[in-house]
């Protein structure tokens, strides 16, 4: 490992020592916004570092880890949208009373898992990222330790993720004595093309595809989901929902090339069905929700079965689409959460659905803030959800999924349904008689205005990000 | 820049009356539509007569999103011309029927309003499939509020019901569009979702099929033709009078304007082979509706369900495909549009006055209040399609028309002025004459509600008397649309069978 290979490596070490710094500087001294200010540093110097890295790549560091333009606009998406749930953290444990520092030594470890993750090449990188993650979320998801629901959510999480972790194991181990390696490179250079494999091969790959099923809250391993997201404190439903979503996908997305799966029909059967199931499973499921965040949960199902599409049609336009609609999505499930986190206070969250009647005429900004996430999950145009599903539309009807295209379509109709729930509970139903909202923290309204100005002016001049996605699609192999 | 600032006129205007609330969003809304309108007509007297072979054409080209070939193409020619114009002039009269009608969030109410009438401006002059997409779905939120703030009884269902059909159906042309664009880039290679360069693409009828029918369904919904009406009826009972003028005179015209500038010239062969199964959903809707706005007792409703009837013309007229009967169907958007209007218009004073639309309830107002009376009674016999009237014009040339590509449809589609005659008097008896049960006092029409009628009923009389600019301005766009049609004598005698499906 040379001096350079460290310097690649940048992003990653200043988030690993963050968490040790804030974690040693809470022994000493436990103040929280001191723990907040050192977290929002590690993360934003992290972020900075990312530009002395970017002329480095593409690079691969020690067989585990590739720094391409990839992983650098991954890490940067993760980095961003850890830095706005920081903030929104920072109020919401004041106001519900959880405050202390601990939460931000976790929090920074799951961001390092998932900075591992956007640039693993290898099933031991692979491994330790996720486990990495895992372990910080059981932690976060019941930090809310006086309420019995996080604690059966983190509970819940656990034993989710120990069950992904038997599959991937499983299926890593059958790949492994095929091949004799670990790497991903070993699927291209190890046996040429498809030809070459015995069938115990496409069988380790579908388990392990399992495993990121269970990872992904893919219909039928979704369970957990609502459970969680409804229980976790609301800053950590966004960063499931959100990064660590996005991390194991990044993965997959690398996995798939890896192995070239738009190539092997059992392979492109199994994510197809994954990802019709997945469609019609969160939508249907979502319709009758009155608990908004089992509401986003199942939105986020939902949305994880879109992005199966572009990563079946793959190429260029496939992986750029994925990028686009990450950070769309980034934009405006963070957002929805974080007008779920500036409204809850003391020992409860604002996660009741009816709790929001008349919101969006008594408190018009807040209101209109989570309307626009609403209208951009749905894909109305204005919003930057737009563009994404037009995007992923575009790299499907480009290969040719006209099948999967069509389903998709119906399945954005259906959603709208549940998006415009949330919008008439908002507008056209009266508040509940005596219903007080919490006064909010003004860092947390700041964030939350730039993410919405972001989601409209995204909509309307997607331009840069577009660019963005391409060069976030530089995915290279080893 | 003058196609832009058509389009951002209103939106602006809408925004400044947001800011502004109250009583001044009243007057920046008024001065908005007005400027559009008066802005349109200036357009039109500029040019005259002296026009290009393709009618009035401005045409402005911007870049949007370069990386997918998506640009800002606007264009005007007579048709659209005729559209903008439209649009201007109901915003105005919606602005006006709500003067008094809406006392709350008057700010955020012209908005809506206003972003309805953009975004209907928008789809009038957009040629980029996209743009024209982003437009189309523009109108929905707006309109949902419009309907679900500030309207009747059962309002959330009906703004629901209304999203949720205009929503579906509109994904589904989304995704026809990503079709024809993606077939169009394997065959030529190049990305762009410009209409003008989409209408080259070699199709095999197969595919010309299918993406035809996602472009057919997204407009037969709004339209709306018959089996997908359900949502008008509930929508434009529900809405606020402005909401409903809107909705009836406006939005129901996006979906006849999609089918004249896309679904025919996009998808030529598919379209005439289709045309005989439109043309018997036109009939269908014209007896259909009829029926059923005779069944009503809602004054409103029955409008409502009489704009089906009105729309069935609009189809048939269109999918009969040739000049006379595409210039009837042109004619009888602009009549319905303003006739229809001035009816939601009607019911909306009376509403306000008595706070009942029920026609069981109503009646004997004329001789309380003679002016709404006889304004009912004109824009009663204007459905009705009494000569002299725009809407006799339309629905006339579209028979006559008709009659040529489909005789047996358009005898039975002729039975509508009956049924429609039926309905419009039973309105104008059951509102106006006979006894007053309820013993009704209420004051006759202001100089504000009578000014914008006299205004409206000049425009029907003029349109039912003098048609002939406004047939100049169409001309020129209709004629390339119907050779756009491959249309043989003999394919039409083929197609001229009788209708499979008889009326319920």
């Amino acid at each position: 490992m040379t001096s350079a290979d460290i310097l690649a490596l940048l992003p990653l070490v200043i988030v690993a020592y963050g968490a040790v710094v804030v974690l040693l500087v809470g022994a000493f001294w436990r103040n929280h916004t001191a723990a907040a200010t050192i977290c929002l540093f590690t993360v934003v110097a992290a972020f900075i570092s990312l530009f002395t890295v970017a002329p480095l790549a593409p690079r691969q560091i020690t067989p585990l880890l590739r720094i391409d333009t990839f992983a650098l606009a991954y890490m940067g998406l993760f980095l961003l949208g850890a830095l706005t749930i920081i903030i929104f953290s920072h109020g919401y444990l004041e106001r519900t009373e959880l405050a202390s520092e601990k939460y931000y030594g976790l929090f920074l470890l799951a961001v390092s898992g998932m900075l591992v993750l956007a640039a693993s090449t290898h099933f031991v990188s692979f491994f330790v990222g996720v486990e990495a993650l895992s372990v910080a979320l059981y932690g976060l998801i019941g930090y809310a330790v006086r309420r019995p629901s996080s604690l059966e959510a983190g509970l819940k999480y656990l034993v989710l993720a120990g069950a992904a972790l038997a599959f991937l194991l499983f299926g890593m181990a059958i790949v492994y004595s095929e091949f004799g390696a670990m790497g991903f490179a070993a699927f291209r250079g190890g046996m040429p093309g498809a030809q070459g494999w015995t069938p115990l091969v496409p069988l380790g790959i579908g388990l392990i595809i399992v495993g990121f099923g269970f990872k992904l809250a893919a219909v039928p391993f979704h369970t957990w989901a609502p459970d969680v997201y409804q229980g976790a404190p609301a800053p950590i439903s966004a960063l499931i929902a959100t990064g660590s979503k996005a991390a194991v996908f990044a993965l997959l997305i690398r996995f798939s090339s890896a192995v070239a799966l738009q190539d092997h029909a059992s392979l492109v059967m199994l994510v197809q069905v994954l990802s019709i199931i997945t469609m019609f499973g969160g939508n249907l499921l979502a319709l009758l929700q009155r608990n908004i965040k089992r509401l986003l949960a199942y939105s986020s199902i939902a949305h994880i079965g879109y992005l199966f599409i572009p990563l079946l049609a793959g190429g260029k336009e496939g992986i750029s689409s994925i990028g686009f609609y990450f950070v769309s999505y980034f934009i405006t499930t963070i957002a929805a959460f974080g007008v779920v986190s500036v409204l809850s206070a003391g020992n409860s969250e604002a996660e009741d659905l009816d709790g929001y009647r008349g919101l969006g005429l008594q408190r018009p900004w807040l209101g209109a803030a989570l309307a626009l996430t609403m209208l951009s999950l749905a894909g109305i145009p204005l919003t930057v959800g737009f563009i994404a599903k037009l995007y992923i539309f575009a790299a499907a009807a480009h290969s040719g999924l006209w099948a999967l295209l069509v389903i998709g379509v119906v399945n954005s109709g259906l959603a709208a349904y549940y998006y415009l729930r949330v919008l008439a509970t908002l507008y056209l139903h009266p508040s509940r008689a005596g219903v007080q909202w919490p006064d909010t923290d003004p860092a947390s309204m700041v964030v939350l205005a730039t993410l919405i100005a972001a989601l409209v002016f995204l909509g309307i001049f997607p331009t840069p990000l577009i660019g963005l996605a391409l060069y976030a699609s530089g995915l290279s192999l080893p | 820049m003058i196609l832009a600032w058509l389009i951002l006129i209103p939106f602006i205007g809408g925004m400044a009356a947001w800011l502004a609330g109250g009583r001044p969003a009243r007057w920046i809304s008024l001065a908005a539509c007005a400027v559009q309108f008066v802005s349109a007509l200036a357009c039109w007297l500029s040019l005259g007569e002296a026009a290009s072979p393709g009618g009035i054409v401005i045409e402005q080209r911007a870049n949007w999103i370069p990386a997918w070939g998506i640009s800002v193409h606007l264009v005007m020619d007579g048709l659209s011309l005729i559209l903008v114009l439209l649009a201007g002039f109901l915003g105005v009269i919606a602005v006006v029927c709500s003067w008094r009608e809406i006392q709350t969030h008057i700010g955020a109410f012209h908005f809506s309003l206003l972003a309805v009438v953009t975004g209907v401006t928008g789809v009038f002059l957009a040629r980029d499939l996209l743009l024209f997409y982003f437009f189309w779905e523009l109108m929905l939120v707006p309109m949902y509020f419009l309907i679900g703030l500030w309207g009747h009884e059962r309002r959330i269902y009906a703004s629901v019901k209304f999203f949720m059909f205009t929503f579906v159906s509109s994904l589904l042309m989304l995704a026809a569009i990503l079709g024809l664009v993606f077939i169009h880039q394997r065959s030529s290679g190049s990305l762009t979702f410009d209409s003008a360069e989409l209408i080259r693409t070699p199709l095999a009828p197969a595919q010309a099929a299918w993406l035809m029918l996602g472009f057919f369904l997204a407009f037969a919904v709004k339209l709306p033709a018959v089996p997908f009406h359900t949502w008008l009826a509930d929508a434009h009972t529900e809405a606020p009078t402005g909401g409903s003028v809107l909705l009836a005179g406006l939005l129901l015209k996006t979906g006849a304007y999609g089918m004249l500038r896309f679904a025919l010239p996009l998808f030529p062969a598919s379209s005439l082979s289709f045309s005989s199964v439109a043309g018997v959903l036109g009939v269908v809707g014209i007896l259909y509706g009829a029926v059923l706005a005779f069944a009503q007792t809602d004054f409103k409703r029955m409008v409502a369900y009489s704009s089906v009837s009105h729309m069935g013309f609009v189809l048939l007229g269109i999918y009969a495909g040739n000049e006379i009967a595409l210039q009837g169907a042109v004619m009888q958007i602009v009549s319905h549009g303003v006739s229809t209007g001035a009816l939601f218009f009607l019911a909306g004073s009376i509403q306000e006055r008595t706070g009942t639309r029920d026609l069981q309830r109503l009646g004997g107002l004329w001789q309380i209040a003679p002016r709404l009376g006889g304004m009912t009674m004109f824009f009663a016999l204007a459905a009705l399609g009494l000569p002299g009237m725009g809407n006799f014009v339309g629905e006339f040339l579209v028979l006559l028309g008709a009659f040529k590509a489909f005789p047996v449809l358009a005898v039975l589609g002729s039975v509508g002025f009956i049924l429609s005659t039926a309905y419009a008097l039973r309105l104008v008896q059951e509102s106006m004459r006979g006894p007053n049960h309820e013993r009704w006092q209420l004051n006759d029409l202001s100089a504000r509600e009578l000014t914008a009628l006299g205004i409206m009923a000049t425009v029907i009389l003029w349109l039912g008397l003098y048609p002939r600019p406004l047939f100049l301005a169409a001309r020129a766009p209709l004629t390339l649309i119907e050779h756009a049609v491959p249309r043989a004598t003999e394919t039409a005698a083929d197609i001229s069978e009788p209708p499979k499906r008889r009326p319920r």
